[in-house]
């Protein structure tokens, strides 16, 4: 149990995807403009990686090795559909905010390293509670830039004003560069920096 | 000066390792080093010498250099205030007007710029890096004369940090951190950073106050004559305006050796070259600005002389620096012209021949070890 325990709580910062395996970083530039889109994201990707986590680690002793790419993609599209599907139906605003985005969750390197990594040769339940932690540890980095950027480059937060329009007559203005893809960026290298100085054991030797 | 030499001698023991105040040991070094040329010499061994002129001697060459560009644009910040209200005032209080304006930015840029370097150096355990005496300066001469103290100071932060400290601090930065606090600003805060308000410090009624480049871009001719761009009586940031005092600068640090005549002649003939081209298309008014105008509007002189050769982030070797400054010069003029949404194109041009310098310079070196090796096989044949 511990180590089920484990699976989800070090993708939330020794081996999180965004910030120490620096994957998933397209999407997390792209979809991190907003909170909204930032959470509706982190958590389909949390879904389409448990689901097909869990999926591939049931076919994984049937899948020929020649072609378990193939299979896995297979096995990532039915689910990004079914989320596209499901987030058209019940959320179409933020649908249509996401755009491609949600489609690209096929792409996305931590949905295949994760089935390449662990569930091709682990049992379903951990390979549920791993895609669980790295779609979280994922969804976190994409909460944290998301709730910087809004914040300061429209002074809302899910949409509502948070600054007040004090701020704005004193002669506070929004941040033009937080709402261009470059900011996010230059916030998740900020974001590895600090979190490296907390883990001294992260830093590569010169 | 034998008493400022007694009163460091006297604290040198209180900052060493152990006592009572052996945190604050790289500014005790910060403020000795600046007031003295240092001590050290090479050691015996190897063929090395120290020169007397030290990063912070070369650094206050620069700071002489911009001294001439930093006070006509003091004047001309008052100048343009009081002939945007119709009125005339002598020329000690339009100075003064002007002076008291920019004199705030220019502390607000250095006491929220040194003490991020003061910081960060007593973190580190390193000494005081040098470069920010230049960079402090030259922050507030590319700002509009109008922008917010706040911006500026948040500039100047994301400039240090981002720009400088997070690679390593100066000598490891690979863009221009004084370019960095202004892209920061340009495209943070458009509307401080561009358009015709912002140009003249509380500005009147009387004058449009658009930049020349500013006009061109929006499709009309500029209004200023060439004679006052020459002397630099247009709107602009603080210290870019005035070519001859700019020229002023940039004979002190050639006469001194300090900036690179192969950079700063390079980018105007780059410059020059591609506004012939615009000229021989001619399809625009843009277009048809006579070549050398473009030298005399917006920063293209200022960025040539004190931006562009500075010598962490320019190109290091010789030809290296004609090909790094040709395409400064080629894509200031290029942007300006064909992009009317960046009417300033030197930032630009200059922040991304920064990062591609490491580049030329690799293949400069490459095209060398080549060449030499070509030769020793040749000669290898022969015998």
């Amino acid at each position: 149990m511990a180590n089920n325990k484990k699976l989800i709580t070090t993708p939330f910062s020794k081996e999180n995807p965004i910030i120490v395996q620096v994957l998933g970083i397209c999407s997390c530039l792209a979809v991190t403009v907003k909170l909204q889109p930032a959470v509706v994201m982190a958590l389909s990707v949390t879904v389409v990686v448990m689901m097909s986590n869990l999926f591939i680690s049931l076919l994984r002793n049937t899948i020929p090795p020649r072609i378990r790419i193939i299979v896995q993609l297979v096995v990532v599209a039915l689910f990004v559909i079914l989320v596209d599907q499901f987030l058209k139906a019940f959320a179409y605003d933020v649908s249509k905010q996401l755009s491609v985005y949600v489609g690209l969750i096929i792409t996305n390197c931590i949905v295949m390293g994760r089935l390449e990594a662990f569930a091709m040769s682990n049992k379903p339940l951990p390979s549920l509670l791993d895609g669980l932690g790295n779609g979280l540890g994922y969804g976190i980095i994409l909460v944290i830039v998301g709730f910087v950027r809004e914040l300061f480059g429209f002074g809302t937060l899910w949409g509502y004003r948070v600054l007040p329009e004090s701020f704005y007559n004193a002669g506070y203005e929004n941040n033009g560069l937080m709402v261009m893809p470059a900011m996010a960026l230059i916030l998740v290298g900020i974001i590895i920096w600090v979190h490296r100085n907390k883990n001294k054991e992260l830093v590569e030797n010169e | 000066m034998n008493f400022v030499e007694k009163f460091f001698d006297k604290q040198r023991p209180k900052v060493q390792k152990g006592e009572k105040y052996h945190w604050l040991a790289s500014t005790f070094e910060a403020f000795e080093s600046f007031s003295f040329v240092s001590d050290k010499t090479a050691g015996k061994k190897g063929a090395h010498f120290r020169d007397a002129i030290d990063m912070k001697r070369a650094m206050i060459v620069v700071v002489i250099a911009l001294i001439p560009a930093l006070l006509f644009g003091m004047y001309n910040v008052g100048y343009q205030h009081y002939l945007s209200h119709g009125e005339n005032a002598n020329f000690w209080a339009t100075f003064f007007y002007g002076f008291w304006r920019v004199l705030p930015m220019i502390v607000v840029s250095y006491v929220v710029g040194l003490a991020i370097e003061f910081a960060f150096a007593q973190i580190r355990n390193e000494e005081v890096n040098e470069g920010y005496l230049v960079t402090g300066l030259i922050i507030p001469m590319i700002c509009p004369p109008d922008i917010p103290l706040w911006q500026l100071g948040l500039a100047v932060v994301f400039a240090v940090i981002i720009g400088k400290e997070v690679f390593g601090g100066t000598g490891m930065n690979f863009m221009n951190p004084a370019l960095v606090a202004r892209a920061f600003l340009f495209f943070s805060y458009p509307s401080q950073m561009s358009g015709d308000m912002v140009w003249i410090f509380d500005k009147g009624d009387a004058v449009t106050g658009a930049t020349p480049l500013g006009e061109l871009a929006v499709g009309q001719p500029a209004s200023a004559t060439v004679c006052d761009m020459f002397t630099g009586l247009i709107p602009g940031c603080v210290g870019e305006t005035s070519f001859i005092a700019i020229m002023i600068g940039a004979f002190i640090l050639l006469v001194t050796n300090i900036a690179s005549w192969r950079t700063m002649l390079s980018i105007f003939v780059g410059g020059a070259i591609m506004g012939l081209i615009f000229n021989c298309v001619g399809a625009n008014d843009y277009m048809n600005v006579p070549f050398y105008q473009h030298f005399l509007m917006g920063g293209f002189a200022f960025g040539a002389v004190f931006m562009a050769t500075d010598p962490v982030t320019s190109s290091h070797t010789n030809t290296g620096k004609y090909i790094y400054g040709f395409l400064i010069g080629v894509m200031a003029v290029l942007i300006r012209v064909v992009n009317p949404a960046y009417p300033e194109g030197m930032m630009l041009a200059i922040i991304l021949l920064n990062v591609f310098a490491p580049l030329i310079d690799y293949y400069v070196v490459d095209a060398n070890i080549r060449r030499r090796k070509k030769r020793l096989r040749v000669a290898t044949k022969t015998r």
